[in-house]
């Protein structure tokens, strides 16, 4: 086995444990910061596919800002195990059958997709400059219709924001 | 109501100026008056060896004075304890005894005198109440101590040393 | 695949190197920032232990280690531990991608004083100082304490304002460079001017969101000792304490080593190339200047501690969302309209 097999093959372990630790803890916190984890091994995941771009922002933007938020909020909700509310059971139910019914779809989907052959050599699209190049060249209009698309986000939040005055 | 002084100062109300805005320049000036201060006289002295000298009617820890030939003044009449405000000073009179008169000067003289330094506070009145000029503050200000007891100065802790004694030495 | 065991060995030498160096610095910052503290107060700061008191650091350290761990019973005690660790951690990792100088030639080797050259270096950072954030989050929710929660809180919300500002202010400086990588950075100064020349709005926005990152005074208010007690902190005793007291310092240093490096001219020096001298002395003077600059910045951060008082929280987040955000897009539309205009 070579070195990228088995770096590969940690950060594949770890990034799916710390993906169940994300839905089994009982803690919030500890489920945050098992996501915060997660994060990190897919931007390992980012480094090994020579994107280290992506891999750098995956990290500022996901683990600096937006988990940040998260525990943020989280902090301050006082969540504790002996107070949270029992679920109902039929919503156990619905959300195992509308569970098992996702699952059922991604199969029936997989099953029948053809898979490109991964490349063999290493692409340098993930390199800041040929990123840049392809965003602004190829994508540009999907690029712009999605910052068209954030801005309509940020507007939303602040008319519920001033909603209350 | 009227003031007290000629010294209220209104204070200023107005909005903030453009250049106030910025705050640079005052920070700037902030900044400048505390690098001024990096160069001027340090105000602390490093005290035990370089001590900050008394002032010449500083009035510190008492004691007992002697004559010239080495016998105490005190005669124990309790002026000075009836002269003290915050009565710290106890004293017990003896009578002297005939082969003492080196000892003491005049025919009674104070068996225990003490000052509880907890209670002093060092206004001297003592110091002008002794007819017999037996009693005197000092430059010196009383150590630190662990117990209470310890700032209770008893007559050997308050009595000059001998001058004859000093002299065979 | 071979292992290039020499390489392993250098990176591993001067890793070691930089991190001492970073304990170092942090703790002799200590002590500089008392005998600053000191000398502007007209006071004389520690002078006992040692000459000069140069031995202080070393006793603080020693009380540190001697003094009583404790965990609060009702605190999350992992998460309590993990704080601290975690400020440490994020602390030191930023020193790895600033070069500490130019390349030294040993038996025909070239060294390399920089752990890693990466093209995306200042991402690079700005990753890691993102996530610095959390040591003292989750140290001040783990204690289970109001003033500590209200610490993180206002922590989080302080850093994120200010990474925007600081974030925008950098974009300027990279449209010159046109790199990422800070090597690129520092060896364009040597050549040319220093950036701050080309960059003084972005410098003072990227200065005042190094102190609010670094929460130094006046941005200082996780920790603000006379209204949160200590803040993110104040559970905390021991070397733990320690450790985030000491995270403070690193970051200090490590920011101050990023801006000598951005916008002056890092390792280079005036006259630096003309001066004749073998390439190893170079370096090592090199080496001098940055750290020479690196002084002058710590002491900056010193000074503006004992002179500027503390904002109040409303106040910083005006500073950050109403000022510096947009003073950073304006600065970043300027230089690319220049930048524009002396391409086309």
């Amino acid at each position: 086995m070579s070195t990228q097999q088995i770096i590969f093959l940690v950060l594949s372990a770890v990034a799916l444990l710390s993906a169940m630790g994300v839905i089994l803890s009982k803690n919030p916190v500890t489920s945050v910061l098992c996501l915060i984890l997660t994060f990190f091994t897919i931007a390992g995941h980012y480094v090994m596919l020579n994107a280290q771009f992506l891999a750098v922002v995956h990290i500022i933007v996901y683990a600096g800002a937006i988990m940040v938020l998260f525990l943020f909020v989280i902090m301050l909700m006082n969540l504790n195990a002996d107070i949270e509310p029992q679920k109902r059971n039929w919503l156990k139910y619905a959300g195992a059958i509308s569970g098992g019914t996702l699952l059922v779809i991604l199969v029936a989907a997989l099953r029948d997709a053809s898979m490109p052959t991964l490349q063999p050599g290493a692409t340098d699209i993930g390199l800041i400059g040929n990123l840049g190049k392809t965003l602004f060249n190829k994508y540009v209009v999907p690029f712009e219709v999605s910052s068209v698309l954030f801005l309509s986000a940020m507007v939303g939040a602040v008319v519920i924001g001033k909603k209350e005055d | 109501m009227q003031a007290l002084t000629d010294r209220v100062k209104p204070v200023d109300r107005r909005p903030l100026t453009f250049m106030e805005k910025l705050y640079l320049p005052a920070i700037w000036k902030g900044m400048a008056i505390t690098f001024k201060h990096i160069f001027q006289k340090k105000a602390t002295v490093s005290y035990p060896e370089e001590k900050r000298p008394f002032s010449p009617v500083f009035r510190g820890l008492h004691i007992l004075n002697r004559d010239e030939e080495g016998r105490e003044r005190c005669t124990a009449c309790g002026l000075c304890a009836v002269a003290c405000p915050a009565e710290a000073i106890t004293m017990e009179a003896a009578e002297r005894k005939p082969g003492e008169e080196h000892l003491y000067r005049e025919e009674k003289y104070a068996a225990s005198y003490e000052i509880n330094m907890l209670r002093c506070i060092f206004c001297g009145f003592c110091e002008e109440a002794c007819p017999k000029d037996a009693i005197y503050l000092t430059e010196t200000f009383a150590p630190a101590n662990y117990q209470r007891k310890g700032f209770i100065y008893g007559k050997e802790d308050l009595l000059i040393p001998d001058p004859k004694e000093k002299q065979t030495v | 695949m071979t292992i290039d065991w020499y390489f392993i060995l250098e990176k591993l030498i001067l890793i070691s190197g930089v991190l001492a160096l970073s304990l170092i610095v942090a703790m002799y910052s200590t002590w500089g920032e008392r005998k600053v503290a000191a000398v502007i107060q007209d006071r004389r700061g520690p002078n006992r232990a040692g000459p000069l008191g140069l031995l202080q650091p070393l006793a603080d350290g020693g009380k540190l280690f001697f003094k009583e761990e404790i965990i609060p019973a009702s605190s999350h005690r992992f998460l309590f531990i993990l704080g601290p660790s975690l400020a440490m951690l994020v602390a030191c990792m930023t020193s790895a991608v600033i070069p500490w100088g130019d390349t030294l030639v040993i038996a025909g080797q070239e060294i390399s004083l920089q752990v890693a050259d990466i093209n995306i270096g200042i991402l690079y950072i700005f990753g890691v100082v993102s996530l610095g954030v959390y040591g003292i989050m989750l140290g001040g929710w783990a204690s289970n304490n109001k003033y500590s929660l209200l610490a993180s809180v206002r922590a989080a919300s302080q850093i994120i304002s200010y990474e925007l500002a600081m974030g925008l202010s950098l974009i300027a400086l990279l449209m010159l460079t046109g790199s990422l990588s800070l090597k690129d950075i520092v060896e364009q100064q040597r050549h040319g001017l220093w950036n701050v020349v080309y960059q003084p709005l972005g410098f003072l926005i990227f200065l005042v969101c190094a102190f609010a990152e670094c929460n130094r005074t006046p941005f200082d208010l996780p920790e603000a000792e006379n209204e949160l007690n200590g803040g993110y902190h104040l559970e905390y005793s021991s070397m733990k304490l320690g450790f985030y007291l000491f995270a403070e310092y690193i970051n200090m240093f490590v920011s101050s080593a990023l801006m000598a490096s951005l916008y002056f001219g890092g390792y280079s020096f005036p006259g630096m190339d003309s001066l004749g001298l073998p390439h190893n002395v170079v370096t090592i003077l090199g080496f001098l200047a940055l750290f020479l600059k690196i002084l002058v910045f710590l002491f900056l951060f010193m000074w503006v501690r004992w002179t500027i008082p503390r904002f109040r929280y409303d106040q910083l987040m005006r500073l950050g969302w109403n000022v510096m955000i947009p003073l950073a897009l304006l600065n970043m539309l300027i230089t690319g309209a220049i930048v524009l205009f002396r391409q086309g």
